[in-house]
């Protein structure tokens, strides 16, 4: 696939057609969120912070972006 | 009349001004406060800070991409004010509270978990064999596990033993703010575990803190009472000083109750 591809991930439960290539952190980014206050799961597999960067999304990938929200 | 400052030091069970000993922290507050549910944020922080608590706690959900501004719970509460004590609520498997605990981790603040299995969706009560069960997985992943946990007396001790730091029995179902409905089971978890014990969950009002503290355990969570009172900074202070005073009534070792009357005024001495 070339650089100017897309592709199909899905995006806390939802399909979302995303550049090939792209980073998790641009990803992250892509949505307007601070990567330091983002916790990623890539396919089930918890992703640490200096992997944010190196890590790219692949077709059919998984991606759950989740945070704290208030809760007891 | 009368002196406006109390000093009380020494009771008779020990010193009033000892922190809550947890693992290894020390917190000032007995009372662990919860951030969900309040009308609005500032209400929640204000809330908060009356409460006068060291630690909240937080969950861990999926950010909503359909929003423009995603706001997670630390656009407004800031971590080096309160000590955050993520949770796995709305878990009901130990699978499910074991994947939330680790996101919770990779957060980067501590290691610290409010362990949550729920196993009946009418009375929200726990699941105690999942709890049990995730609680030994993530003592050996290295988490300091606070249980939270039914009134019952064997899952307090297997919670114990599987290492947990505390064990949180339940007052009364979450959010139904009926109080300490067993009072008993919850003198008799404290007597029995050396761990500490935070009653969590079922506190409606303040007289419900002060008699779940009367009990002799070390603290208290609660959320839906402060955050669902008609004004919750005002509630969250009452929960303070309930917290505060419940505690102090147990150091200062309550009378036996009788069911008789029997006379403060000497009987003697009275005029024919």
């Amino acid at each position: 696939m070339s650089d100017l591809g897309r592709i199909q991930v899905h995006v806390n439960g939802r399909e979302r057609e995303v550049q090939s290539g792209l980073s998790i952190h641009d990803l992250v980014e892509s949505f307007d969120l601070n990567p330091r206050l983002i916790v990623v799961e890539l396919n089930r597999e918890i992703l640490s912070r200096d992997q944010f960067k190196d890590v790219q999304v692949s077709e059919g990938d998984t991606v759950e972006l989740v945070h704290f929200v208030g809760g007891g | 009349m009368g002196s406006s400052e109390v000093v009380v030091g020494d009771t008779a069970e020990g010193a009033f001004t000892e922190p809550l000993r947890i693992a290894d922290q020390e917190f000032d507050s007995r009372l662990i406060v919860g951030t969900g549910k309040y009308p609005d944020n500032e209400t929640m922080v204000e809330a908060i800070r009356a409460s006068g608590t060291a630690m909240v706690t937080v969950a861990v959900r999926r950010v909503d991409l359909d929003r423009t501004q995603s706001e997670g719970i630390l656009f407004h509460l800031d971590p080096e004010e309160f000590f955050l004590l993520p949770n796995t609520a709305g878990c009901h498997t130990a699978e499910d509270a074991i994947r939330y605990a680790r996101l919770a981790r990779a957060a980067g603040f501590n290691e610290w978990l409010k362990l949550e299995v729920i196993g009946d969706e009418t009375t929200l009560v726990p699941d105690t064999q999942a709890t049990v069960e995730a609680a030994e997985t993530l003592v050996a992943e290295g988490f300091n596990v606070m249980a939270y946990t039914n009134d019952d007396l064997v899952t307090a001790l297997r919670l114990e033993d599987a290492g947990c730091v505390a064990v949180m029995p339940l007052a009364s179902p979450i959010g139904s703010g009926l109080g300490v409905v067993n009072p008993y089971f919850i003198r008799e978890i404290k007597r029995r575990c050396e761990v500490p014990i935070i009653v969590d969950a079922g506190v409606g009002t303040a007289s419900d803190a002060c008699v779940a503290m009367e009990q002799g355990v070390d603290g208290l969570l609660m959320n839906t009472a402060i955050a669902t009172a008609s004004d919750p900074v005002a509630m969250a202070y009452a929960m303070r000083l309930a917290t505060q005073a419940g505690r102090l009534a147990y150091l200062a070792g309550r009378m036996e109750a009788r069911e008789i009357g029997i006379p403060s005024s000497p009987t003697r001495g009275m005029l024919d």
